[in-house]
């Protein structure tokens, strides 16, 4: 790849293999699938403002397309692992509103019952480790996923998600050079939304052409990429993955994109502060990834307006419906606050029975 | 019953965990091809192959994570650093990954992770690498730690900690590794949690773990030797959890009690054994529990003051004559 990888975005990814055998439900349920993302963050941010939950709230609006793009290409073993903007994600891999919004209303029906808050959603189940709060530390987990994968000789790739201010962390270095040495398959997804929260990407990387290029200092193929068609986020993944899967290689990927919100909630220097007003309109004017897509299902007559509409309503009363089951669930018991600390003591095993763990008395 | 030493104790240990289940995998520094920085993992390269002991670079961050990542998955990584001290390059795995996934998971995912090496002071090798870390992890719910004293405790303990669905930090000792000990043919498994008496006594309860229950059992036979007084030693062989009723039992028997430990002062160890036995013993109390720690500085280089800087039999001796 090299160099050469950095892309101009004139090509039509819709073209791309990987696109070409999508069929008309399953570009709608990439549409869906993105709006779905972004009516749940509009919701969790009145529930928020409201003072349903505390602590932060990373929104992911503007990014939908990366999240839903590349989790629509997860087969059996492949896994994902992101940072604590989380929510797009675990959507895209198939958590239930319900689960999601209760988590971030801190209530025992929550996808953490309670106990992870927004930062930290998991499903297990769904390939879906987590929602990390310390910038860059998921890096070595997704390693270690791929790790794991590679030992059980599956062939699957872990999808390793960290947004730009997380590729000055050394961790991430150390796991780069692990990866290539090991030929594990991690595919590092670098989400440039181009501000480690209020420090811009100039004030806080070198950069030659991109982030990704750094990939090379470690030999792994790498590649950047627009992040808002998600025919082309599919695509430049796709290679990624069929590289983890055929070639137990990693690669670097870097997506251009853009949050709509602060880097949380409580970040209200990011209008007209450290960016310009004028700056996010712009983005949301030209480079709205569900916009996008929406012209580009309206011009391939797909969709029409009026099914846009519906698709929108209908993920705008899901996620208001979340947010009612979230406001009606039960606060986790007082008791809950020492379950799932240690493995054996939930499970009263010999172990679990055996010693003092808590030291409350 | 065989002699031999701790760093073979250990490495039987993994020789037979290795064989018993195909997810253990031994990782770390010179673990592999080196035979080892202490030659704990001495021939398992050769005998086991690539798969299943695995040299690392020098990141620790980045190994200890994705022994955990790969933990999550299921397997169970037997992690070794070179040394405890340089957990501090890996904290954030350690505390926040290891420590914290089950928990903000709310208990969706496991991490039975073993992570193990020397954490001791007392060879003139500096304040970075002189720590003992077991009171900083201990005071994390969510991990657990373990400290063997002897040959037999190391095998005992380690091939209960592979085995333990939860995260294991196991401390062992450099000044350790070559001491003798009995470790029978058969297998047997140490529970955590299980502290062991390591001498019976009436008069006074000495409270350890780690090298200091061998100093604390050389402190009591002076005070038998010299001074008439009859010790119990208890190494307390897991921190975390931590065999409270041993403690306990023991106090309300003696009614005397010294914590020893070659942690700092501050937080350590024995500041929580002395609350606990203060708040559930206070009546059985002759005397106030006292401690003896490592001397509250940073571990000098200079051999001969670094020696006077843990705590020696003579200091636990000196500590028990004061109550006794």
């Amino acid at each position: 790849m090299g160099t050469a990888a950095k892309t101009k975005h004139t090509e039509d990814y819709a073209k791309a293999p990987i696109n070409q055998k999508l069929t008309a439900e399953e570009k709608l349920k990439l549409l869906r699938g993105m709006i779905r993302v972004r009516r749940f963050e509009i919701e969790a941010l009145r529930q928020y403002n409201g003072g349903k939950m505390g602590g932060f709230l990373h929104l992911y609006n503007g990014q939908e397309s990366v999240a839903v793009g590349a989790c629509s290409l997860m087969g059996d073993d492949d896994h994902v692992i992101t940072a604590y903007r989380d929510h797009g994600h675990a959507l895209a891999v198939g958590m239930h509103m319900n689960e999601c919004m209760a988590e971030l209303f801190g209530k025992a029906t929550g996808c953490s019952k309670g106990k992870g808050g927004s930062m930290h959603f998991f499903a297990p189940d769904k390939n879906y480790w987590g929602g990390h709060g310390i910038v860059g530390g998921q890096t070595p987990l997704g390693l270690g996923l791929a790790y794991g994968l590679k030992y059980k000789g599956l062939k699957g790739a872990a999808l390793c998600f960290l947004g730009d201010g997380a590729v000055n962390q050394g961790c991430f270095y150390e796991s780069l050079n692990m990866a290539a040495l090991f030929q594990l398959p991690v595919i590092y997804c670098i989400e440039n939304n181009k501000y480690s929260m209020g420090t811009s990407l100039q004030r806080s990387s070198v950069i030659e052409h991109c982030l990704a290029q750094r990939a090379e200092a470690f030999c792994i193929d790498w590649a950047q990429a627009g992040g808002e068609d998600i025919y082309e986020v599919r695509a430049v993944t796709q290679k990624a993955i069929e590289r983890a899967h055929n070639e137990s290689k990693p690669t670097v990927l870097e997506f251009d994109t853009y949050r709509y919100y602060g880097h949380s909630v409580a970040d209200a220097k990011h209008k007209g502060g450290y960016r310009k007003e004028d700056e996010i309109e712009k983005f949301k004017r030209d480079h709205d990834p569900i916009q996008v897509f929406k012209r580009r299902l309206i011009e391939e007559k797909l969709l029409t307006e009026e099914q846009y509409e519906a698709i929108d309503e209908e993920s705008k009363a899901e996620a208001a419906a979340a947010a009612v089951f979230a406001e009606e669930s039960p606060i986790p018991s007082e008791a809950s606050i020492f379950e799932d600390v240690y493995f054996e003591v939930d499970r009263q095993t010999e172990a679990g029975r055996t010693g003092k763990h808590f030291f409350n008395d | 019953m065989p002699l031999i030493e701790y760093r073979d104790a250990l490495n039987q240990a993994f020789a037979e965990e290795i064989e018993r289940d195909p997810n253990v995998v031994l990782i770390g520094e010179e673990v592999a091809q080196y035979d080892g920085a202490y030659k704990v993992t001495k021939g398992l390269w050769k005998k086991f192959g690539d798969k299943r002991v695995v040299d690392t670079p020098i990141s620790e961050a980045a190994f200890i994570g994705m022994g955990i990542g790969a933990a999550m998955l299921g397997l169970r990584p037997v992690m070794e650093l070179m040394f405890w001290s340089f957990a501090t390059v890996a904290y954030d795995q350690i505390v926040n990954n290891a420590g914290q996934i089950r928990y903000m998971s709310g208990g969706l995912i496991n991490c039975p992770i073993v992570i193990r090496g020397p954490a001791n002071g007392g060879t003139s090798v500096g304040a970075t690498h002189s720590h003992t870390p077991e009171n900083w992890l201990a005071a994390i719910p969510g991990l657990k730690v373990v400290s063997a004293a002897t040959a037999y405790d190391a095998k005992g303990l380690m091939k209960t900690a592979i085995r333990d669905n939860d995260p294991v930090m196991f401390m062992e000792n450099t000044l350790l590794y070559g001491e003798k000990g009995e470790v029978p043919e058969e297998e047997y498994l140490i529970p955590l949690g299980k502290a062991d008496v390591k001498r019976e006594g009436t008069d006074i309860t000495l409270i350890a773990h780690g090298r200091a229950a061998l100093t604390a059992l050389k402190a009591a036979e002076l005070l038998a030797a010299e001074h008439d007084i009859n010790a119990e030693v208890i190494d307390l062989r897991s921190i975390r959890p931590l065999d409270e009723d041993a403690i306990l039992a023991s106090v309300r028997k003696t009614h005397r009690a010294v914590c020893i430990e070659e942690n700092k002062p501050f937080c350590g160890v024995g500041a929580q054994i002395a609350a606990m036995i203060s708040e559930k013993a206070f009546d059985e109390l002759d005397a106030p529990v006292l401690r003896v720690s490592a001397l509250d500085a940073p571990a000098i280089y200079s051999p001969k003051l670094e020696a006077r800087q843990l705590p020696r039999p003579t200091d636990i001796v000196e500590k028990v004559l004061s109550i006794c």
